[in-house]
């Protein structure tokens, strides 16, 4: 037999199996569309795609150029994209992404988380120093309301219930932190800087914002107001800020992979953090909308509410709060 | 599958790796567009309809002092449809939405595979970036600037927006016939597009095409160089149902 007519004969028996490749496409699309989770809807596409990749290899070769091969190419890679869509269960998702990954990725942040931490330390402290030495550069860091509020002996936060009603108030404020935080986290972009200078700006306000009302004798009352959510609130600043800073170190130091790939794994393993930031932003957006201004709570209360919802946060990150079940055999 | 558009080449533990073509800016943009109207009119739909039972008439008036009620049923709810559309759709629709569907573009993993939730969750948060100064500024210069027409939000998660694969026509009559005709397989191919294309060309065309490809699949045409477009018609299709085998 001729070459050529090996060919020939090869490429009518490839051509032949074209009940199996229609065959082997409608059940990629009918899997496609439903869930794929039965093991034996999954072994028979496995077949399937074993099928369409031979019969593709052969076709490249006999028939390139061909609506056969159009056909098959298309064939291949809808039973590729079904294969690996995989089975889907948003509650397993969920908790193996606060059970498992949460924790892991909390552990991969810590030096950042450390650092950003401290870093939000000094400028608070640095905000409290310029603040306390030079009185007149509160302008630089408040409104004139604030200041004219805090110079009158009140807190702006006085009174604050009579104003806006506690929900309205939480999800203004939750909003608004969360933006933030996910702007500081983005901000990572800027090679790192935009980060820092989120969580930079923010220690100085806080810092200088005490130094001034404390000077009017408010400090204790901000304290009492800040603490229930604070806590919360400042720790996300922080955790934000150190998955924006292993950002932007993945583009200042990139890894073998490159800046790109640097940055995706960086972007893919931090991002997961950001999902727990803004739940707990939730919380703290309640506390500070319903607790935080109502002056029939305690300061003693407030404390134990501020501590335990620390607490929580620390449970969540840590994965203690969804323990694995430890089975007897 | 277009050779035109930009292909996503994935390696597959089977060795032959798999084509997916690459959605460009101007698929990303018309989901995008279509998706915005369905979340505008979603969110205002809530909010005509939260209003009209919270006001207690037709009135779509915001009340004068709101209360924590119409701020929580109204004008919350309002809000998540609209600012949370595109995360929690995509996370339930496995990285589609209806625009995306409309537009037949979905989200993919780099490797080919389904995105998890994880990078779902990222690619949606970068949405503040990509949408930066105005109208997606940012996102589009780099959909424009990348090899893969990736948004910041892609590069960060790892995803990039694909074609569905289209259902392409099968081959079925023109390469099944030639599983057992007398003809190559690309000659009976291209006679099926012909017989399939026959009522749209002219005369002139038919003829010249119709003999061209008879000469190429050996037949003598120089007794139907004559011939009529039904003859030639009838040939053609004499060709296609032929089922005597080719001899090796």
């Amino acid at each position: 037999m001729s070459s050529s007519a090996g060919r020939q004969a090869l490429t009518a028996n490839l051509l032949s199996r074209m009940p199996l490749w229609r065959e082997a496409d409608a059940r990629a699309r009918r899997l496609a569309l439903g869930h794929l989770d039965e093991a034996s809807d999954a072994i028979r596409l496995a077949q399937d795609y074993r099928l369409l990749a031979h019969d593709l290899a052969r076709v490249r070769t006999l028939l390139p150029g061909t609506r056969t091969r159009e056909y098959l190419e298309g064939a291949y890679a809808r039973a590729h994209v079904t294969l690996h869509r995989g089975a889907w269960r948003a509650d397993r998702a969920l908790i193996g992404l606060f059970r498992d990954e949460l924790p892991a990725v909390v552990r991969w942040l810590l030096p950042y988380i450390l650092w950003c931490t401290a870093i939000f330390i000094l400028t608070v402290v640095a905000g409290y120093a310029l603040v306390h030495e030079y009185p007149e550069l509160i302008g630089l860091f408040a409104s004139p309301e604030l200041i004219a509020t805090v110079e009158r002996g009140q807190l702006w936060t006085e009174g604050l219930l009579n104003v806006v009603p506690s929900s309205v108030l939480s999800v203004q404020i939750l909003t608004n932190n969360i933006v933030v935080t996910l702007f500081a986290y983005c901000a990572g972009i800027l090679f790192g800087l935009g980060t820092l200078y989120i969580l930079g700006l923010n220690g100085l306000i806080v810092g200088a914002v005490f130094a001034f009302v404390g000077q009017h004798g408010l400090a204790k009352q901000l304290f009492s107001f800040i603490v229930p959510h604070g806590c919360v609130e400042l720790s996300v600043m922080c955790l934000s800020g150190a998955a924006g800073a292993a950002l932007g170190e993945a583009l200042v130091r990139p890894g073998p992979g490159g800046r790109s790939e640097s940055f995706r794994i960086a972007a893919l393993r931090s991002g997961k953090l950001l999902s727990a930031c803004a739940l707990l932003l939730v919380g703290a957006g309640l506390i500070e909308g319903y607790v935080s201004p109502n002056p029939r709570f305690s300061l003693a209360t407030r404390v134990v509410i501020g501590v335990g919802y620390w607490l929580f946060m620390l449970a969540l990150l840590s994965g203690r709060l969804f323990p694995r079940r430890h089975t007897v055999s | 599958m277009s050779a035109r558009l930009p292909e996503l080449t994935v390696d597959s533990v089977t060795g032959i790796d798999v084509a997916l073509p690459v959605a460009g800016a101007g698929a990303r943009a018309y989901a995008f567009l279509i998706d915005w109207v369905i979340r505008l009119i979603l969110g205002l739909a809530w909010y005509s309809v939260a209003t009209i039972v919270h006001n207690g008439d037709l009135s779509l008036a915001p009340p004068s002092e709101t209360d924590a009620r119409w701020f929580g049923a109204v004008v919350a709810p309002a809000l998540a449809i609209y600012f949370l559309y595109h995360l929690v759709l995509e996370t339930l629709m496995r990285g589609r939405t209806p625009g995306k569907r409309m537009a037949g573009v979905s989200v993919m993993s780099h490797d080919g595979s389904a995105p998890a939730v994880g990078a779902l969750l990222t690619r949606n948060v970068f949405r503040l970036i990509d949408s930066l100064p105005l109208f997606y500024g940012i996102g589009l210069i780099a959909v424009m600037a990348t090899q893969e027409h990736r948004r910041i939000g892609d590069l960060a998660a790892g995803t990039l927006l694909v074609y569905d694969i289209p259902a392409s026509s099968t081959p079925g009559t023109a390469a099944h016939s030639a599983a057992h005709a007398r003809y190559d397989a690309v000659g009976a191919e291209l006679v099926s597009e012909l017989l399939e294309r026959w009522p749209l060309l002219t005369s002139e065309a038919r003829c010249q095409l119709a003999l061209q490809l008879l000469a190429r699949q050996g037949l003598k045409t120089e007794v139907l160089s004559a011939a009529d477009e039904a003859t030639l018609h009838a040939e053609l299709e004499r060709l296609m149902t032929s089922s005597a085998p080719r001899s090796a």
